[in-house]
């Protein structure tokens, strides 16, 4: 009997991710959401632009490129104009949370009924590892070599709760991926954020805290400790806004 | 019987299965290397598996199966 084999919603193309890269694992986690519901026919995937930029060729279902940081105004379009099919975006913190940034508060206040799955791994991955929105308070990066000064670069965005704050949306979590027992609660999360889209709950956002052992200069294995050690303190895990789960109270 | 299978020519030899193991039974081959160029993982003592899938959990290139 087999207890783990890929799941059918990915493609036999290998990734092209770097050796130890997260993204492997939260491909796999969204699969195996895909899966799990049976809805890989009518599931449209929009892949952003960084290092995810070819996800295209890692999902089984039908996948659309937006431009860099569009993916939840393409997602609206889509979902809008075929309300029957699943639409999900995947996007990393570059593109969600700082280009992107005005299109998923506004498709977050008007309660679109989409899934996204944002990564977080502080960092601009894909152009070489530059200061992003989420990088840390003193997080050395290509273009903060003495660390990033709250002074006068600011402090980190902390989408999830930003974008609890607001009245729109249905579902936002945050989970890692730094160990076994967060990936099957990150598992969960996708999974849910899925489901609420088939019951047609409204938007649902999964933060997945994630590492990028090149740019962070690090051991893939040393990059999970450092997250666990320096990025979860900062981004607490946990659920930030479930309205089904009031409403059931 | 509990059975881990790799995928030896998709390992990227990034070791996080090696840390994952709870039984400590998988390292990275010291004497060889795979077609991308990479020591791939590979399980030393099949016998004590015990088919948790840690190891699949923490793949991030879904190198590995476990059956039972």
């Amino acid at each position: 009997m087999k207890v783990f084999d890929k799941p059918h919603a990915l493609t036999d193309a290998p990734f092209h991710y770097c050796p130890g890269c997260t993204h492997g694992i939260i491909h796999r986690l969204v699969a195996e959401a895909i899966d799990e519901l049976q809805i890989e026919g009518k599931t449209i995937g929009v892949a952003p632009v960084g290092c995810a930029v070819m996800a295209y060729d890692y999902f089984a279902c039908d996948m659309v490129e937006a431009a860099h940081g569009r993916a939840p105004a393409i997602a609206t379009g889509l979902k809008r104009s075929m309300p029957e099919n699943i639409i999900f975006t995947y996007q990393g913190d570059g593109d969600l949370a700082s280009i992107g940034m005005a299109e998923t508060v506004h498709a977050a206040t008007r309660n679109e009924n989409i899934t996204i799955i944002f990564v977080n791994n502080a960092i601009y991955g894909m152009t070489g590892g530059q200061m992003a929105p989420t990088s840390l308070p003193g997080q050395v990066t290509q273009t903060s070599p003495y660390g990033r000064d709250i002074n006068n670069q600011g402090f980190p965005i902390k989408v999830s709760e930003l974008l609890s704050s607001l009245d729109g949306p249905e579902y936002i979590e945050r989970v890692a991926v730094n160990n076994v027992k967060n990936v099957r609660n990150a598992k969960k999360a996708i999974l849910k954020a899925f489901k609420n889209q088939v019951e047609g709950k409204g938007f649902s956002l999964i933060e997945v805290v994630s590492s990028c052992p090149t740019n962070w200069g690090m051991t893939p294995s040393n990059a999970l400790k450092w997250l666990e050690e320096n990025m979860i303190p900062y981004y607490p895990l946990g659920v930030y806004k479930d309205r089904s789960a009031k409403k059931e109270d | 019987m509990a059975k881990v299978t790799f995928k030896t020519d998709a390992c990227k030899g990034c070791g996080l299965c090696v840390d994952a193991c709870p039984k400590k039974i998988i390292a990275l081959a010291k004497d060889k290397l795979n077609a991308k160029g990479h020591s791939p993982a590979e399980i030393t003592d099949q016998d004590s598996c015990i088919a948790c899938a840690f190891c699949a959990t923490m793949c991030p290139d879904c190198v590995i199966t476990v059956e039972k």
